[in-house]
C-alpha cells in the first residue's frame, strides 16, 4: 500500500512548508476572509452546479415543460422509450399482483411490508440485488422526536429552516409526526440501536438540529436498517415476491379514463435474458431512489451504482408532475483520491476541527466553513477558474484539506480519536491522515427534488403511489442528516398502507368491464416529443451507467456501436 | 472563466478513468484474460476501464452492500486472497474472479412468535434451540478458521460463530455486526454454514428480545397514535414564511452534554 505517489509527495511539500505560519495564525483566530453575502452570491452563481446558467436547460416537454433542469436530467426527461408500445400484447399478463412496488431500497421494502401486513400480494421488481440502494450508504443516523425535552414539533421547525422554507408543509407535518412511530417499527423487528442500558436511545445533535434527536446503528444505520427490513421480507416470500435483476422500464396505465386512467402495472425488463414481462397490478409504489449517478456537470458521487433517476422518467411520461428537481446536494468534500476513496464524504468535522483548504502552491484560498453551497463553489473556483487544483494519477483534480492541522492545533492523537472512521479508510490505502493531507473536491450527494406527491405518498395518478429520493418536497431544497432514512420508512410505510385502502375501497370492482392496459400514454409522448423538435433523443429509462472509456469504444467496430 | 490562463480540466468525470499521459500501467488477469489498466485503480474500476460494464457484481461501490466480493490469486503465488472489487486495489499480475452470487441456506421465521416475549438471554435456552432448530450446521463447526482469513470485513466469523455454539448470542450479534453480507464466508466453509445468515438471525433476536425496549420511545408512541400532534402540526403547516423564520431563529437548542431525557426546554407546551 503506497499512499501518495510520488508526484503527489513532491506537491505535498508546499502544504508542508506553509503550514507552520497557517498554524500560528489559526492560534491566534486569524482565518482566511468569509466572503461577503455579495460574493457568496456571485461565487454561487458563477459556480455552483445548482446556480450556473450553462449545463441547464428547459425542458421541451411534459407536466414541467418550459423548466429549467440540469441538461442530464432534461436528456433523461426527453428521451425515447425502451420499447415499441406496438410490438406488446396488453392482454397476456406475465404476473398478476394487488401492489406492484418498483425499487427495493428502504422505501420499496418498506412500502410492501405494510401493503402485505394489509392482506395484500406484493411484488417488488428491482433492478440489481434486494436492497442495492442508497439507503446502505447512509451512516449518520435517523431523526425522530422521541426524547421528552423534543416533539414533533420542533422537528417540524427544524427539518423547515434547513429547507430554507421551501419544503411542502404537510410532508413535513407527515415526516415528523411518524418519526417515532417508525423508530418504534425498526426497533420491533430487531433492529441494533445504539441504546443506553436501560434501553434508552443515544441521541444525537445533527447539522440544524434543536434537540439531540439522531438515532443510530454505529456507523452504519442505513445498512442496518436495510438489512434488517429486507430480512424480514424474506419472511413473508408467500406474499411478497421479489424480482431481482428487472428493473421496471414504462408504467402502465388503464382505459378506466380517456388519456390515461389508473395505474395499473408496469413493463419490466430482464436484464439477463433480454426479455420484458408484463405486470398487471391493483395498485404502483414508485421508490426507485435518486440520479447521483447521472454525474450532472461530470461530478463523482456518493450514490449508488443504480441510482440513474428511473423513476423520474417512467412516471413524467405517465404525466406526473415533478418538484423541485433542479436542486440537487453537493457535499463540499468528497474524497478524489486514492480511487477506491472517490466519492466517500470527508464529514465537516475535519474542518470545524480546524484543516484548511489549500491550493497547489501551499496557500488558502477560502474560509473553511462557509455553508456547504458557497464552500463547494470556492474550491470549484480554485480548480477550474484559477487552475490551482491538484491533478491525481487518473486525471480527477481536487485540493488539499490539510487535516494534519488537527494535530498540531488540538495535540497529538486527535485525529484518531475524533475521526476514526476516516483515519481508517485512508490509512488502508497507506495515507496517514494525521500527518498527511486528503484530496478532495465536492462531490453529488443527493436529489433535492423528484415526483409531487401528497402526504399520502399519492402522486397525481390515480393508483400510483411514491416514496423516497425519487419524490420531491419532504426536504426543500436543502435536506437536513438524519431525515433522508426517515423519509424513506415514513413515505415506504405510508404508501403501502395507503395503496391498501385504495385497493380495499374497490378498484377490484372494476375489472373485466372493458378496462384494458394502455401504453397510449407512451405513444402520446414520443409524438410529444416529435411536436417539440427533440431531435434524436436518447433512450430512457438509463438502467445502468457506463464508464466504458474511449480507447474501448473506439474499438468497437461493430454495426450497433 | 479566464481565458489565456491554462487551467486544470478534471479528465475523469463522474467514475469514468481517463489516465493522464505517462500514468503507470500494470498487467492483471479478469477471469484469466490479460489487460493492462492503470495503477492505484480499484478492481472494480480497473475492470470497467478494461471495457467491462457491470450488472451483477456492483452496487455501492463504497463498501457497504456486499455486492463484489472478489477471490484474486497473484501469477506464481498459492494463497488464495479475497477482497471486495470496489475496495481493493489493482496490483501488478493479479489474477482475479469475482464471486455476484452464491447460494446460502437462509430459513424463514417468524420473529414475533419465537420467543414469548419478556425472555432475557440466559433465563431460558428458547432462542438458543431455535439457532439449533433453523441452522443446524452451525454447530457442525470444524473450527478451521477460513472464514475469518475470507472475510473482506476483518470480522472474525469463526469466532462469532463459535459464540453462537456457546448461546452467546450478544456476543455473537456484535462481534458479526459489520457483516455486510456478501456471502465469501459461506462460499469457502467445509461444513457448508451460511455464517452470514446466521448472524443476520442472531442479530435480529438480539434486537429485539435481548435489548432492553425503549420506554420514553414507547411513550411517545401513544401520545402520537393519540393523536396528540396532529393540531399542532397542522398549525404550523399553515404558518407564513415569516412566522416560520421566527420560529426557527427563536428556537432553544438542547445543550450537547446532559443527562439524557432529563433535559426539558422553557416553553413545555408543545412537548
Amino acid at each position: 500500500m503506497s499512499g501518495y505517489t510520488p508526484e503527489l509527495k513532491e506537491l505535498l511539500k508546499k502544504v508542508e512548508a506553509s503550514r507552520p505560519a497557517r498554524v500560528e495564525r489559526a492560534r491566534k483566530n486569524q482565518h482566511f476572509p468569509a466572503l461577503t453575502m455579495e460574493q457568496r452570491k456571485e461565487w454561487l452563481s458563477k459556480y455552483h452546479p445548482d446556480y450556473k446558467s450553462e449545463g441547464r436547460r428547459a425542458v421541451k416537454v411534459g407536466p414541467n415543460k418550459g423548466e429549467t433542469f440540469p441538461d442530464e436530467v432534461v436528456n433523461l426527461l426527453e428521451s425515447r422509450s425502451r420499447i415499441n408500445p406496438k410490438n406488446i400484447d396488453l392482454s397476456k399478463i406475465d404476473y398478476e399482483t394487488d401492489v406492484l412496488v418498483i425499487g427495493a431500497g428502504g422505501a420499496g421494502t418498506a412500502a410492501a411490508l405494510i401493503a402485505q401486513e394489509n392482506g395484500l400480494k406484493v411484488i417488488v421488481a428491482t433492478k440489481l440485488r434486494h436492497g442495492d440502494s442508497n439507503t446502505v450508504m447512509a451512516e449518520g443516523g435517523i431523526q425522530g422526536a422521541d426524547q421528552e425535552g423534543d416533539s414533533p414539533y420542533y422537528h417540524f421547525i427544524d427539518a423547515m429552516g434547513g429547507g430554507h422554507f421551501s419544503n411542502q408543509p404537510d410532508l413535513v407535518a407527515a415526516l415528523t409526526n411518524d418519526a417515532p412511530l417508525v423508530l418504534h417499527w425498526l426497533e420491533s423487528l430487531g433492529l441494533m440501536f445504539d441504546k443506553y442500558p436501560d434501553g434508552r436511545m443515544l441521541a444525537r445533535h445533527g447539522g440544524g438540529t434543536c434537540r439531540r434527536r439522531m438515532h443510530s446503528a454505529g456507523d452504519m444505520t442505513g445498512a442496518e436498517i436495510m438489512r434488517v427490513v429486507r430480512d424480514e421480507a424474506r419472511n413473508r416470500t408467500e406474499d411478497i415476491k421479489v424480482l431481482e435483476f428487472s428493473p421496471a422500464v414504462e408504467l402502465l396505465l388503464d382505459t378506466s379514463a380517456s388519456g390515461g386512467g389508473r395505474c395499473a402495472g408496469a413493463i419490466l425488463y430482464n436484464l439477463e435474458t433480454k426479455e420484458y414481462y408484463i405486470v398487471r397490478a391493483k395498485a404502483v409504489v414508485m421508490a426507485t431512489g435518486g440520479f447521483g449517478r447521472l454525474h450532472i456537470q461530470g461530478f463523482p458521487t456518493t450514490n449508488h451504482y443504480g441510482a440513474t433517476a428511473d423513476g423520474i422518467v417512467m412516471a413524467y411520461r405517465a404525466g406526473v408532475k415533478l418538484k423541485d428537481l433542479d436542486s440537487t446536494q453537493y457535499h463540499p468534500t468528497g474524497a478524489v483520491y486514492p480511487e477506491q476513496n472517490v466519492g466517500l464524504l470527508i464529514t465537516e468535522k475535519v474542518r470545524g476541527l480546524g484543516s484548511q483548504l489549500i491550493n497547489i502552491d501551499g496557500e488558502e484560498f477560502c474560509f473553511p466553513l462557509e455553508p456547504r453551497d458557497v464552500e463547494s463553489s470556492c474550491i470549484i473556483r480554485e480548480c477550474l477558474d484559477k487552475g490551482k487544483g491538484i491533478m491525481t494519477p487518473v486525471g480527477r483534480v481536487g485540493v488539499w484539506l490539510d487535516s494534519p492541522m488537527i494535530e498540531a492545533l488540538h495535540g497529538e492523537g486527535t485525529v484518531r480519536k475524533e475521526l476514526p472512521a476516516k483515519y481508517i479508510q485512508f490509512k488502508r490505502y497507506g495515507i496517514d491522515i494525521s500527518k498527511e493531507p486528503m484530496l478532495v473536491y465536492p462531490t453529488l450527494h443527493y436529489q433535492n427534488g423528484g415526483l409531487m406527491i401528497n402526504a399520502n405518498g399519492e402522486t397525481t395518478v390515480p393508483g400510483l403511489y411514491s416514496a423516497g429520493e425519487v419524490t420531491g418536497g419532504v426536504h426543500g431544497r436543502n435536506r437536513l442528516m438524519g431525515n433522508s432514512l426517515l423519509d424513506i420508512l415514513v413515505f415506504g410505510r405510508r404508501s403501502g398502507l395507503n395503496a391498501a385502502e385504495y385497493i380495499k375501497a374497490g378498484v377490484k370492482g372494476s375489472r373485466g368491464q372493458g378496462v384494458k392496459l394502455t401504453l397510449e400514454h407512451v405513444e402520446k409522448f414520443e409524438k410529444e416529443l416529435k411536436a417539440a423538435g427533440v431531435k434524436e433523443p436518447v433512450i430512457g429509462p438509463m438502467i445502468l451507467p457506463e464508464y466504458t472509456p474511449d480507447h474501448v469504444k473506439a474499438r468497437r467496430w461493430g454495426q450497433s456501436a | 472563466m479566464a481565458k489565456d490562463k491554462k487551467l486544470i480540466k478534471p479528465l475523469a468525470t463522474g467514475d469514468k478513468t481517463i489516465p493522464p499521459e505517462g500514468a503507470k500501467m500494470i498487467p492483471i488477469y479478469i477471469m484469466g484474460r490479460e489487460y493492462v489498466v492503470p495503477e492505484t485503480l480499484t478492481i472494480m474500476k480497473a475492470t470497467e476501464y478494461a471495457g467491462y460494464q457491470y450488472m451483477r457484481g456492483c452496487g455501492c461501490r463504497g463498501g457497504i452492500c456486499g455486492a463484489c466480493g472478489t477471490f484474486y490469486r497473484f501469477l506464481g503465488d498459492y494463497k488464495l486472497k479475497s477482497g471486495l472489487a470496489c475496495q481493493t486495489v489493482v496490483q501488478p499480475n493479479m489474477v482475479i474472479a469475482q464471486l455476484p452470487f452464491f447460494p446460502s441456506n437462509r430459513p424463514s421465521y417468524n420473529l414475533e412468535k419465537l420467543v414469548p416475549a419478556g425472555i432475557k438471554q440466559g433465563m431460558e435456552n428458547s432462542p438458543h434451540e431455535e439457532l439449533r432448530r433453523l441452522y443446524p450446521e452451525v454447530f457442525k463447526c470444524v473450527g478451521c478458521g477460513t472464514c475469518t482469513r475470507t472475510c473482506p470485513m476483518d470480522i472474525d466469523v469463526m469466532d462469532y460463530i463459535a459464540l453462537m455454539k456457546r448461546g452467546d448470542l450478544k456476543g455473537a450479534a456484535i462481534k458479526s455486526f459489520d457483516c455486510v453480507m456478501c456471502g465469501l464466508c459461506a462460499s469457502r466453509c467445509p461444513a457448508q454454514i451460511s455464517q452470514f445468515t446466521a448472524a443476520m438471525f442472531v442479530r435480529r433476536l438480539y434486537g429485539k428480545y435481548v435489548l432492553p425496549a425503549a420506554e420514553h420511545l414507547k411513550k411517545r408512541v401513544e401520545a402520537v397514535k393519540s393523536g396528540k400532534y396532529l393540531k399542532m402540526l397542522d398549525e404550523l403547516a399553515k404558518k407564513s414564511t415569516d412566522e416560520l423564520k421566527k420560529l426557527y431563529t427563536e428556537r432553544e437548542r438542547e445543550p450537547d452534554m446532559t443527562e439524557p431525557g432529563k433535559w426539558m426546554p422553557k416553553d413545555v407546551s408543545h412537548l
